[in-house]
């Protein structure tokens, strides 16, 4: 962390200076630098890692956290920091593709809601409340249930959960926009509605998108380990980072406490990373914070 | 009282309509699954049926028409508070969702007072010397809170307090091999201080958020700014103007956090084989009750909507400026 | 000197932090003399970001934390340190606030009032609410409602009285009459005149000059942040011809009865304060002298102004 503060300031002071002397933007800069270097460093490791490292290896069984193992090893003899890696990718794979399509259908309502009259306002809020209305993890397990289970199955739930709130600021926001001077200014001239969408709307639309987009995924992820930690969810021969922390549980009275404190540890630090990134992007492009 | 009784109109024609949609959806979502719809319907006594019984029941169910029309049938029983028999505990659902949802509602409502006071406590604290490092460390604590699995946590309780320190027990909600009758309220409490814990360090990270920000636009206020010119101290605004003014917004949060909160309780009762509604759900969706897993989704609902229209009156009766109109 | 408020050559500067490592001094208050005397309403008037209410946060010390404050405050004789201050906040020195919104909406307006009361022989602090109610026409209806329940002119007569009720011997009134109509706007001023010759000093911030002279003793000026005439009331009122700042003659010349003629330019903001006369670049009477030093306030035929070319 010393390291890159100093190098993101063009003369070398010692860190405390530093944090105070930099400005709220630099320092919103940095701290969204260093939430995407964890992601990638995560990813990385995850696919980098070589496979050797997960081989059952039955003479390096239930090892602690060494230099060779920093994680340990599990009741095979399979590295911990590379299983964990990549049932993280995995988990980050999975929730950040059906955060994506979840953030694109809340789009598409909120669009719809704000431009299609009242009936579709009606019906899209209706809807929002509808998938309000039951708890997120029993709806999760419910289309998880329906799905058979399986990666198909959390994503489709994570998919129909996860939208409501996005759309709900993208709704309002169009809203906002529709109802703005200049927007009221170009219809007046006879600027086409399409052309008001893609040259008025999109470019203000889109960076609300883009942070809902990115304030979605910790959602999904934390969302995608809980369904798979109960069993719903991948199956235990592709370790999401829920089955390794369901095995753990079933060690738990062993004492090996490596199984079920890092893996933990590393979601917990990549879902961290992902919602300071999206509260930085937010403070980058929210035109009131951009000062301080 | 017409505006209540159009309000209390409005509520329930809100739930109703909420109550069919949900209902449609499950059904649809079990129509699509895997999973045999006799053995659905029938449930616990699907292992005793032979395959002529199996057309019988098919046909008196309706099983065979179109789905529009079983739907028609499934939500006629519903309607008479017939949820079927579940196929694991070999009971109506609706008792088995009675006798679980009690011990939910336990840990549950142990884990929302603690959890509301402390992190209303928590919030205040943080308003109150906001910019400091007292504040910097609550804020930091609640947001890693709320990206912590709670299952990673309940874990993590399980290791320290269970099998390390061996202070409390592993799980369950009384000890294993004794007699219900002969459960002390102590093992009970014993029981219960690890899932309750793991539920309200959780829970307390949106409400102490909240309440700092409420707080500190309160400290912001027109009126802070002019009872500090009338000579009242920092403290005293914030017992006589702050509790005031924030208790209750933190109050309608914490009652509309219920979706929260059943969430918490599904992971927190499975990692602690903790006997309620939560772990049942768990169950029912891993070994195909849909009778249970329906009525787990309906009533998990209505607990939802119960959060919501409570955190709703709560506001429109207590506030005055909702009775301005109304002169005391 | 003044037997009550006296502010000799205050400044009042706010320190910012903005990109990079640059730090920021705005200066919104720069060297400013005014008194107040017991017995007189002196009216502060000047256009908004003037540092009028400012001042008014000042003398009582609640200044936001980032403010820094140098010259020199003196009340009743003793020095306003902020210890002073803390004892003499809504004792001896109240405000009347400018938002309508200073009541807290969720507390009845009876108790609110009642809090400054003094605890003394004079009956319970609830019979001097009452009193003070009953001087300014509040039923006992009003001390039971809640704050979103009063009119706007309730509203100002609460504020008014919970000023009244500390017994402060010093009442700053900032801005007390905005959306007030003409009949309730002439009570207020009546009210603050009644305090005045109660032997009480009243400081009536405001922007509404016509007003003000009907009820002021005398009257202070201010442009971008200082004070730049103090003058007795009545030198405004004839002709104007009595006035001794350029600036004050303008706004006397904008006053609706004397024709609404605009003052040219506008008021420096607070980043880039002139050395020199701040009003030079809007002045007819600017010479390369009002560029060299900000002029101090010097007594001219009675009056005080900061002007070297005032008469």
């Amino acid at each position: 962390m010393n390291g890159t503060a100093a190098e993101a300031h063009p003369r070398p002071v010692r860190m405390p200076r530093v944090r105070r002397a930099l400005g709220g933007r630099q320092r919103t800069l940095l701290a969204a630098a260093l939430a995407a270097l964890a992601l990638g460093a995560i990813v990385g490791a995850g696919t980098l890692l070589p496979d050797a490292r997960l081989t059952t290896d039955l003479g390096a069984r239930n090892q602690a956290p060494s230099l060779a193992n920093p994680f340990g090893t599990d009741w095979l003899g399979r590295d911990m920091l590379t299983r964990t890696a990549r049932g993280l990718t995995t988990s980050l794979a999975l929730g950040a593709a059906a955060a994506s399509v979840s953030a694109l259908l809340a789009l598409a309502l909120g669009a719809a809601a704000a431009t299609l009259g009242k009936m579709a306002d009606a019906a899209v809020s209706w809807l929002i409340d509808l998938f309000l209305s039951v708890p997120h993890l029993v709806l999760l397990i419910l289309i998880s249930f329906a799905f058979g289970g399986g990666a198909r199955g959390v994503a489709i739930g994570i998919v129909l959960t996860h939208w409501p709130t996005l759309a709900r600021v993208i709704r309002a926001e169009i809203l906002a926009l529709r109802g703005s001077e200049f927007v009221r200014v170009s219809r007046r001239l006879g600027t086409s509605n399409l052309r008001i969408a893609t040259g008025h709307m999109l470019p203000h639309v889109f960076p609300q998108f883009l942070v809902g987009l990115v304030l979605l995924f910790p959602h999904a992820i934390l969302h995608e380990a809980a369904v798979t930690f109960l069993g719903f969810g991948l199956p235990p021969h592709e370790p999401a980072v829920g089955i390794i922390l369901a095995e753990a549980m079933m060690h738990l009275s062993t004492g090996r406490w490596w199984l079920a404190v890092f893996p933990g540890l590393a979601l917990l630090a990549m879902v961290r990373a992902f919602d300071v990134l999206g509260d930085r992007v937010r403070a980058l492009l929210d035109p009131r914070t951009a000062h301080e | 009282m017409t505006a209540v009784l159009t309000y209390l109109a409005g509520k329930a024609f809100r739930l109703a309509t909420l109550l069919a949609a949900v209902c449609a959806l499950s059904f649809w979502l079990m129509h699509i699954s895997p999973i045999d719809p006799v053995q659905a319907y029938v449930g616990a006594e699907m292992m005793l049926v032979s395959p002529e019984q199996r057309a019988e029941i098919a046909e008196r169910w309706g099983l065979d028409e179109p789905p529009i029309e079983r739907f028609a049938l499934w939500a006629a029983s519903l309607a008479q508070g017939d949820l079927g028999t579940s196929l694991i505990y070999r009971q109506p659902v609706s008792t088995v969702i009675a006798e679980r949802f009690a011990a939910s509602l336990v840990l549950m409502g142990t884990a929302w007072t603690l959890s509301g006071v402390f992190g209303f406590a928590l919030g205040v604290i943080a308003a109150r010397y906001r910019g400091t490092l007292t504040d910097r460390a609550i804020r930091w604590y609640c947001l890693t809170l709320a990206s912590t699995p709670a299952f990673w946590l309940g874990l993590l309780l399980l290791m320290v307090f269970a099998v390390w320190l061996g202070l409390l027990p592993m799980g369950l909600a009384s000890p294993a091999g004794v007699r219900s009758d002969d459960v002390t309220w102590l093992d009970r409490l014993r029981h219960l201080v690890l899932p309750a814990l793991t539920l309200s360090v959780i829970g307390v990270a949106n409400i102490a958020l909240h309440t700092r920000q409420k707080l500190i636009d309160v400290l912001a206020s027109d009126y802070a700014v002019f009872a500090r010119a009338r000579g009242e101290s920092e403290t005293g605004i914030i017992i006589r103007h702050g509790m005031r003014n924030v208790a209750l917004p933190a109050l309608t949060v914490q009652f509309a956090s219920f979706s929260e909160l059943f969430g918490g309780a599904v992971l927190a009762e499975q990692v602690f084989s903790y006997p309620g509604l939560g772990q049942a759900t768990v169950q029912a969706g891993l070994q195909g009750d849909v009778p249970l897993l329906l009525g787990a989704v309906i009533f998990s609902t209505l607990f939802v909507f119960a959060g919501n229209l409570i955190a709703d009156v709560l506001y429109r009766a207590v506030d005055p400026r909702t009775r301005a109109e109304a002169p005391a | 000197m003044s037997d009550l408020l006296d502010i000799v050559d205050v400044s009042i500067s706010f320190t910012r932090y903005e990109a990079g490592l640059r730090r920021r001094t705005l200066r919104v208050i720069n060297g400013l003399s005014v008194d107040v005397r017991r017995g007189e309403v002196l009216a502060v008037i000047g256009s908004s970001g003037s540092g009028k209410s400012l001042l008014a946060h000042a003398v009582l010390g609640i200044l936001p934390g980032n403010a820094h404050l140098s010259g020199s405050m003196r009340f009743v004789g003793e020095e306003l340190t902020p210890e002073r201050q803390r004892r003499a906040r809504g004792r001896e020195i109240a405000l009347v606030p400018q938002a309508v919104t200073s009541l807290d909406p969720l507390m009845r307006v009876g108790p609110q009032v009642r809090w400054g009361a003094p605890v003394n022989g004079n009956g319970s602090q609830a019979e001097a609410q009452r009193r003070v109610f009953a001087r300014y026409g509040l039923t006992p209806e009003v001390e039971r409602s809640f704050p979103a329940q009063l009119s706007g002119g309730m509203t100002r007569r609460v504020l008014l009285s919970t000023a009244v009720v500390s017994g402060a011997s010093l009442i700053i009134a900032d801005e007390p009459t905005p959306g007030l109509d003409p009949e309730a706007l002439a009570e207020t001023m009546r009210h603050l005149r009644e305090l005045a010759d109660e032997n009480k000093g009243v400081m009536l911030i405001t922007h509404d000059i016509e007003t003000a002279v009907t009820i002021a003793d005398r009257i202070a000026v201010f442009y971008a942040g200082t004070a730049v005439e103090v003058c007795p009331a009545h030198d405004f009122l004839p002709d104007g011809a009595a006035l001794r700042h350029p600036y004050t003659r303008a706004l006397w010349r904008a006053l609706p009865r004397n024709g609404l003629a605009p003052v040219a330019g506008a008021q420096p903001s607070y980043d880039d304060l002139p050395d020199g006369c701040a009003f030079r670049a809007r002045c007819d009477r600017a010479t390369s002298a009002c560029a060299a030093t900000r002029p101090a306030l010097r007594s001219v035929r009675g009056g005080m102004v900061a002007c070297i070319h005032a008469a």
